[in-house]
């Protein structure tokens, strides 16, 4: 009995007023997010990459492109192919950190709910997405001009601003494909294994599939994201590719993600 | 302050946390001892939310934790000092913690102080650091925002001798300025020297709490003497228990007590003093010989 008396005193004692703390505002959480997204020594050496890759693409259209071939849409192409490739592991790696590296017991306990930090993450990932694929649209100008300049021939502008769109949103979907993977294994090795098979392997298996099998030439815009992804590069979407798109992408995309966030809400964080 | 209520924590058939009850007080250091595996880290996580509880509470100023607006600035929590990216330096780890608690960014150097960090050392990746380093960066991340409470999870591993004083000292003086501190230990010795509370668990469950002096008083006294079994058989006579262990008999009698049953029973001492930590010490052995075991069966 006594010691239920002093527990309730206890109990009393500490509902006295104390410093009441601002909550932290979810800007202050995607900060540090973004902060952590290149802070480390692979995020700083992918940036490097994705850097070099797209100075040496640049530098292989200047150099081997023929006159006709000195157009914007080489240019563009050429520094955001590698980033379209790259980028999606720096998704990847933010979220695969906090569990592959464990620093999750950190930014979890700092921040203890997992919906916020993985919101925060979402919107780096498409932060940096957009603003790349800017970066590239406005180097790809900048070695445009030149270029055209150097030869002294006609600069070409050859894309148009809704080319541009669906290029933001093919390269949208891919960055959203290594997040999703990053969610649904919590593997950095796991997650990005898996992003360049999507990328690489599954295209060729399909590919090779289609061309040897007519059945599944009719049905692969209907089965394979990855193909219908890569339409948005070429643009034009008539109705029947939006939904191809759509099914391939809840099926492929919506549905993994969804699961992989069910389980990161309720996995242990150790 | 900290309460802990009737805490559980099941995985399939196996019950790692078994309705764990205890506080951890203001002013006070309360150790929470246990050999590896008895369930502490897993208690400290559901502290913090990292890990669901099957049943139970904790809360925390109060509050339970995932419900403190900004945790960091009213509880600093090291769980595993190993538990950071291996890419990012010391100083940018604190930085993180600085930014996402929003505190002066001057926090930072204050605590590389503290923890005695060096300019050349919080440049480095943590890749490169000891585990003493690790330790230290840890209890600066966990200080960084002021908070009132600290939980720490085995925070004396890795430290060499004057880094244990350090932490010692530093504990200490937390709780005096009237902090809350549960830290975790699987040695008795380290956790004797700094606990004011001590919480003994074992198998999920609580075995033992109290404060210190309590738990160390309750042990009895220790005796010896030239015919053992004679001695501890005139204290089973007397109505004291007795128990014969290495060298001795451990009994609930005090000394005058046993001093009188052996001079009543002809039988002379060697040795006669209140037993300490001995009690503890066997309770703590015996916990850990029955995991021991545990291990090897599975």
């Amino acid at each position: 009995m006594s010691t239920a008396v002093v527990e309730n005193t206890r109990a009393a004692e500490d509902e006295r007023p104390r410093t009441q703390y601002a909550p932290i505002p979810f800007r202050t959480v995607v900060g540090v997010e973004a902060r952590k997204a290149f802070d480390t020594r692979s995020g700083f050496w992918l940036l490097v990459t994705i850097a070099a890759a797209g100075v040496l693409a640049t530098g292989a259209v200047l150099a081997f492109a023929s006159n006709s071939d000195l157009t914007y849409d080489n240019f563009a192409g050429a520094i955001g192919v590698p980033m379209t490739i790259l980028l999606p592991v720096v998704a990847i790696l933010s979220v695969t950190g906090e569990w592959s590296q464990r620093a999750g017991l950190t930014t979890f306990t700092l921040v203890p709910h997992r919906g916020r930090v993985i919101r925060a993450k979402l919107a780096v990932t498409i932060a940096i997405g957009v603003s790349s694929i800017a970066l590239a649209l406005a180097v790809g100008a900048v070695g445009n001009i030149v270029a055209t300049g150097l030869k002294g021939i006609d600069t070409t502008w050859d894309l148009s601003f809704t080319t541009m769109l669906y290029i933001v949103g093919a390269d949208l979907i891919g960055m959203m494909v290594g997040f999703m993977l990053g969610v649904l294994t919590r593997n950095s090795s796991g997650a990005i294994v898996g992003y360049f098979s999507y990328w690489f392997v599954i295209p060729t298996l399909s590919m090779v599939l289609a061309t040897n099998q007519s059945w599944f030439e009719k049905a692969q815009p209907w089965v394979d994201f990855n193909y219908d992804q890569g339409k948005l590069y070429d643009g034009g979407f008539s109705g029947q590719d939006w939904a191809q798109l759509a099914l391939t992408g809840t099926f492929w995309l919506l549905l993994p993600l969804a699961f992989g966030l069910w389980r990161v809400m309720r996995a242990e964080v150790k | 302050m900290i309460i802990v209520d009737s805490l559980t924590k099941k995985y399939g058939g196996f019950t790692a946390v078994d309705h764990v009850t205890f506080n951890a007080e203001p002013g006070r250091v309360t150790g929470f001892l246990g050999p590896n595996g008895a369930g502490k880290s897993t208690t400290m996580r559901i502290l913090v939310g990292l890990t669901p509880a099957s049943s139970g509470g904790v809360t925390v100023l109060g509050r339970r934790y995932a419900d403190l607006p900004n945790p960091g600035r009213e509880i600093g929590v090291l769980l595993d000092a190993s538990a950071q990216h291996a890419g990012r330096t010391g100083r940018e780890i604190l930085t993180l913690a600085q930014r996402t608690m929003r505190v002066p960014r001057a926090r930072v150097d204050e605590m590389l102080d503290l923890v005695s960090l060096s300019d050349e050392e919080s440049g480095r990746r943590v890749r490169d650091y000891s585990l003493g380093m690790r330790q230290r960066l840890g209890i600066a991340t966990a200080l960084i925002g002021d908070p009132e409470v600290l939980v720490l999870d085995e925070p004396a591993n890795g430290l060499d001798p004057a880094g244990i004083r350090w932490m010692r000292d530093l504990l200490r003086g937390f709780a005096n300025k009237g902090g809350t501190v549960l830290l975790s230990s699987h040695l008795l010795h380290e956790i004797e020297v700094i606990a004011d509370d001590l919480v003994v668990i074992g198998n999920g469950r609580i075995v033992a709490a109290g404060t210190k002096t309590e738990l160390l008083e309750a042990a009895g006294t220790f005796a010896n003497a030239v015919d053992v079994a004679a001695l501890a058989r005139a204290l089973t006579g007397a109505g004291h228990t007795a128990e014969q262990s290495l060298g001795g008999v451990r009994t609930d009698a005090d000394t005058a007590q046993v001093g009188r049953v052996a001079l009543a029973a002809g039988v002379p001492l060697t040795e006669l003093r209140p037993a300490d930590g001995a009690g503890l010490e066997e309770m703590f052995l015996e916990l850990t010989k029955d995991n021991a075991r545990e291990e090897v069966a599975a």
